[in-house]
């Protein structure tokens, strides 16, 4: 649609591994810093799967007591975090009436709020469910459904701030952020908004559902906290499991000027597509994320010698970084895409799924105001599959103007999202 | 069995005050859950499953009749008097 809305950056935030804000995380990953370890989360010694990139404090408390925050399934309580952060970026400010938040100088109704998650309140539903086991179905949690459903995230979010625009929750698995975020200009480019908090957020580092990562095959079995998660590399052997959040608050520009926002980046446009092939591997033509990468450009209004930099999805599986590879020179052409540097932060934080496309937006933004591209850690051995320049184990400064994230998601679900410097 | 009906609104009191959030002072017998603390229908949900399982007894869902902490605690003791026969 052209209604001549654009969509700009005005405000991000984050919860990584790395820290728990946006330029703790950038900064982290422009020293390169490996944010995996053993696992705190649970007793994992029966376990195949060692290590994960967990989150730590992340400062809950500064918006919720314990009583409030029992509320939220950790997932949820991410994207609260994240969302506070982004709106505090974006010099969003708000009033306190008794209990209730009200935005300041702003349309609550014209403030709308996406936050995709790929598995939810995966967490409280486990430890609901060893409670019936233990003590029996009366004693299952009143609070279960409320936090284990997958829209918790966006509807905390749209109470906590009072924000009364459209709000849902987009899930494509690990693409669930991407999806959010393209989904928030959309709301902004047809009128239905002027500001949407959009992003993705994911706790899925519980017993239950990484035993069924892992025998699922999806994990990388090296132990190795430091050397297990390594995309593009010829050792990768699985995706490193980890949590998180993040929320950029997405805004008509018009509107962003108006009121004198700092202006992070543009958001140029998305391509989605589907492999409509399996239900958790990759097609193996790479025709997918191809025809979406082709339409991102498309809808960006730009074309493959303005492509700077790609974020890409680099899960480090066999597979996907192998496929991956394949549909950037098939949307690029082979000779564009030995130019243009690509890489994966999923080297350092490894792949917080629902999360993923979120975080690698709010690092696409950075890459852009500052100039610096982040590295693809732990490359060490060349794989004759992945060619590219993977922009290796050291940051880059760069000057770059267009960059593109693609994310895939379990299902086939592939999403490009295009960026540009202003 | 005598059931020390002091002891039941000790324990009570000290879970409204726990989940509730609010100072010792504040509750009393003859305080309201949803007047006086705010208590909204998931908080209500919660304390009465915390009552059941610290008092092992069984609340019916359409229970009408509590809605101060003194209400609770005869309703506590009625259920574990009733029990211990």
């Amino acid at each position: 649609m052209d209604s001549g809305r654009r969509v700009v950056v005005t405000g991000m935030g984050a919860v990584s591994p790395m820290a728990p804000t946006a330029p703790g995380t950038w900064d982290g990953m422009k020293a390169g810093r490996i944010a995996i370890r053993k696992i705190q989360s649970y007793d994992s010694t029966k376990h195949k799967v060692h290590i994960a990139a967990e989150v730590d404090d992340f400062g809950l408390d500064k918006y919720m007591s314990p009583k409030d925050a029992r509320r939220l399934d950790r997932y949820a309580q991410f994207a609260l975090v994240s969302a506070g952060e982004a709106l505090a970026d974006a010099g969003i400010e708000f009033e306190t009436d008794g209990e209730k938040r009200r935005v300041k100088g702003l349309d609550a109704e014209r403030i709308g709020v996406i936050i995709g998650t790929g598995v939810g309140g995966m967490r409280e539903f486990e430890e609901q469910t060893y409670r019936l086991m233990e003590k029996g179905p009366g004693r299952v949690s009143p609070l279960l459904i409320p936090k284990l459903m997958p829209n918790a995230a966006a509807g905390n979010v749209a109470i906590f701030w009072g924000l009364k625009g459209l709000s849902y929750s987009a899930s494509t698995a690990c693409a669930s952020g991407a999806h959010s975020i393209g989904l928030g200009a959309d709301a902004i480019r047809s009128g239905q908004a002027n500001i949407v908090l959009a992003g993705g957020c994911e706790a899925p580092i519980t017993r239950v559902g990484v035993a069924g990562f892992e025998n699922l095959g999806a994990l990388s079995s090296n132990n190795d906290p430091l050397r297990a998660s390594r995309p593009f590399d010829k050792d990768r052997d699985g995706f490193v499991i980890a949590e998180g959040a993040a929320v950029l608050v997405l805004e008509e520009y018009e509107h962003a000027k108006a009121r004198g926002a700092n202006i992070r980046a543009e958001f140029l446009g998305y391509g989605f597509t589907s492999d409509a092939y399996h239900i958790t591997a990759p097609d193996e033509t790479g025709d997918g994320p191809a025809r979406a990468i082709r339409l991102s450009m498309q809808a960006a209004g730009v074309s493959a010698d303005e492509i700077d930099y790609i974020n890409a999805h680099g899960t480090s599986t066999l597979y996907n970084d192998k496929i991956e590879t394949l549909s950037i020179k098939k949307a690029l052409g082979e000779e564009r895409a030995h130019k243009v540097p690509v890489s994966s932060i999923k080297s350092m934080i490894g792949h917080s799924l629902g999360a993923a496309g979120a975080i690698e937006a709010v690092v696409c933004c950075y890459a852009l105001q500052e100039g610096v591209l982040p590295p693809t850690m732990n490359y060490v051995t060349p794989d004759p599959d992945c060619d590219l320049d993977y922009v290796p184990n050291e940051a880059r400064e760069a000057d770059v103007k267009v960059v593109l994230s693609t994310s895939l998601g379990f299902g086939g679900h592939n999403a490009c999202l295009a960026f540009r410097r202003i | 069995m005598a059931v020390n009906k002091s002891e039941v609104e000790k324990k009570v009191i000290d879970i409204v005050v726990e989940r509730m959030e609010v100072s010792r002072e504040r509750v009393t017998p003859s305080t309201r859950l949803i007047e006086d603390l705010g208590a909204d229908s998931l908080d209500i949900a919660e304390l009465v499953m915390e009552f059941e399982e610290a008092f092992d007894i069984s609340i019916p869902d359409d229970e009408e009749g509590v809605r101060s902490v003194g209400d609770a605690v005869n309703f506590i003791v009625s259920q574990l008097e009733a029990s211990g026969d």
